[in-house]
């Protein structure tokens, strides 16, 4: 398969997981998409932890703001809030492996349909090696995996695959997908179409997903 | 005690080739950039920089310079590889891994902290559910085949964890806000990330200050890092990043 569906844009996928995400929860977001959601919860009871040693990172920084001693994990300048902490990076991992982060949000290469991923090392670099960052942690720590990604590639290949090609970052962790075209539930049963984006059918996402979907009974459009 | 030197070059006078170095930062914060400048002007080979999270992606400069030098022996760190293949490709760090010239090991970051805080707090080794089903939990990860060494894992109360090994550099360098002339120092903001734990671990921690006080001025309920840690104090301009790793 090559193809290729219209759907939203990276900023509407992360306004679609900043509606996931519950007030009065830790949320850690990852490099790419999902550092788009933190332009989506101004103003909302969720507190984001940044692994390189911050808790309640504010928006990005403009002009003045910036201070090269206030960075995010994806090496840009960000504000403080009322009510900002700074700890060091053990504390932050003990916090991120220990069980204290509600939901952490990744990006991802590939994705199969019992919830494990890829997405620290892509072997078209030919390295072995690869940069793994905090992923692994945030994986065996945070009580909810969500993915947020284009639902294929750019050349229009699957990403959500039957059997991953690329490295895996974790197994069986990823509770929920987020992508262009669709949400989905990752289940003991397998995959469970549960969002379409708009002007999409579910056979519309079926063509380009390789593991079989499971349609949910009440299936519908996404609530942006 | 005072532990003032006078230069940041007279600090590192002492250090080896083939020494292990451990360099904090967290791409362009907190990196010890004066002593990684004076490592360039002494030519110390063979070298062997314990990281956490690319600062030497943050202080791109510095790591052209050691490269092209051919200081650097290998380099251990979570995340030391441009996001763009493309500048990967033009990268001589990255050329250098490609030929096997320098050895990369990577390990998940929190498995980094835990490396040098075992290492600082005496204990040799540590369980960690940290990489259990990725090639992390099977060997070693390194671009050199012959040292891909594979882990112990073992099951506690029925969840797979993976032995990890204590980290113990020969010296650390490190970046701080402010220091006395015991030690005692203080970090700014997200710029302490690794430079703490680093300062424990190391047999020698040689620490580059943007502003010396005296003793007393800093307040005791103020310091991170208790000057137990510190051997060497140096005080430095404060230096300047471009934010960016792309």
């Amino acid at each position: 398969m090559a193809k290729k569906l219209k759907g939203l844009s990276r900023e509407l996928i992360a306004l679609r997981v900043a509606n996931e995400l519950e007030d009065g929860t830790y949320v850690n977001l990852g490099i790419g998409i999902p550092t788009l959601i933190s332009d989506w919860i101004a103003g909302r009871d969720i507190i984001l932890q940044s692994e390189i040693g911050m808790l309640k990172t504010g928006p990005l920084a403009t002009g003045d703001e910036v201070d090269q001693d206030l960075i995010n994990a994806s090496c840009q300048a960000v504000t403080a809030l009322p009510g900002s902490c700074y700890f060091d990076i053990v504390e932050s991992f003990a916090m991120i492996r220990g069980g204290h982060i509600d939901v952490a949000v990744m990006g991802a290469l590939q994705i199969n349909d019992r919830g494990d991923y890829a997405g620290w090392s892509n072997p078209a670099r030919g390295l072995f090696v690869g940069n793994i960052g905090g992923s692994m942690d945030l994986c065996a720590g945070a009580r909810k995996l969500f993915i947020a990604m284009e639902h294929t590639t750019r050349e229009g290949e699957y990403k959500i695959v039957k059997k991953l090609t690329y490295p895996a970052t974790a197994i069986g962790k990823v509770n929920k997908l987020f992508t262009d075209l669709a949400v989905i539930d990752i289940t003991p049963q397998g995959m469970v179409l549960r969002e379409v984006a708009p002007g999409l059918t579910p056979e519309d996402v079926q063509s380009v997903t390789e593991p079989r979907l499971i349609i949910s009974p009440d299936v519908r459009e996404m609530a942006l | 005690m005072d532990k003032v030197i006078s230069s940041v070059d007279e600090a590192i006078a002492d250090i080896p080739d083939g020494a292990v170095i451990a360099i904090p930062g967290f791409f362009t914060c907190g990196v010890p950039r004066a002593l990684l400048q004076a490592l360039i002007r002494k030519g110390t080979k063979n070298l062997t920089l314990a990281c956490g999270c690319g600062p030497l992606l943050g202080a791109a400069e510095e790591m052209r310079a050691l490269v092209k030098n051919r200081q650097v022996k290998k380099v251990i760190d979570s995340y030391a590889l441009y996001r763009s293949a493309t500048k990967g490709m033009q990268d001589p760090f990255e050329q250098a891994v490609r030929a096997g010239e320098i050895e990369l090991e990577v390990y998940p970051m929190g498995t980094m902290a835990e490396k040098y805080r075992a290492a600082g707090a005496g204990i040799p080794a540590f369980y960690t559910p940290t990489g259990v089903g990725s090639v992390v939990e099977e060997t070693v990860v390194t671009n050199i085949e012959a040292n891909r060494a594979p882990k112990e894992t073992r099951i506690i109360n029925g969840r797979k964890y993976i032995l990890e090994y204590a980290l113990k550099p020969d010296y650390a360098f490190v970046h701080a806000l402010i220091g006395d002339r015991e030690g005692n120092l203080r970090y700014a903001k997200t710029a302490r990330n690794f430079n703490h734990v680093m300062a424990t671990a190391a047999r020698v921690t040689i620490a580059e200050v943007e502003n010396l006080v005296e003793i007393g001025e800093l307040d005791g309920d103020d310091v991170h890092t208790p000057g137990v840690y510190v051997h060497r104090v140096v005080k430095v301009e404060r230096p300047r990043f471009a934010i960016t790793i792309d």
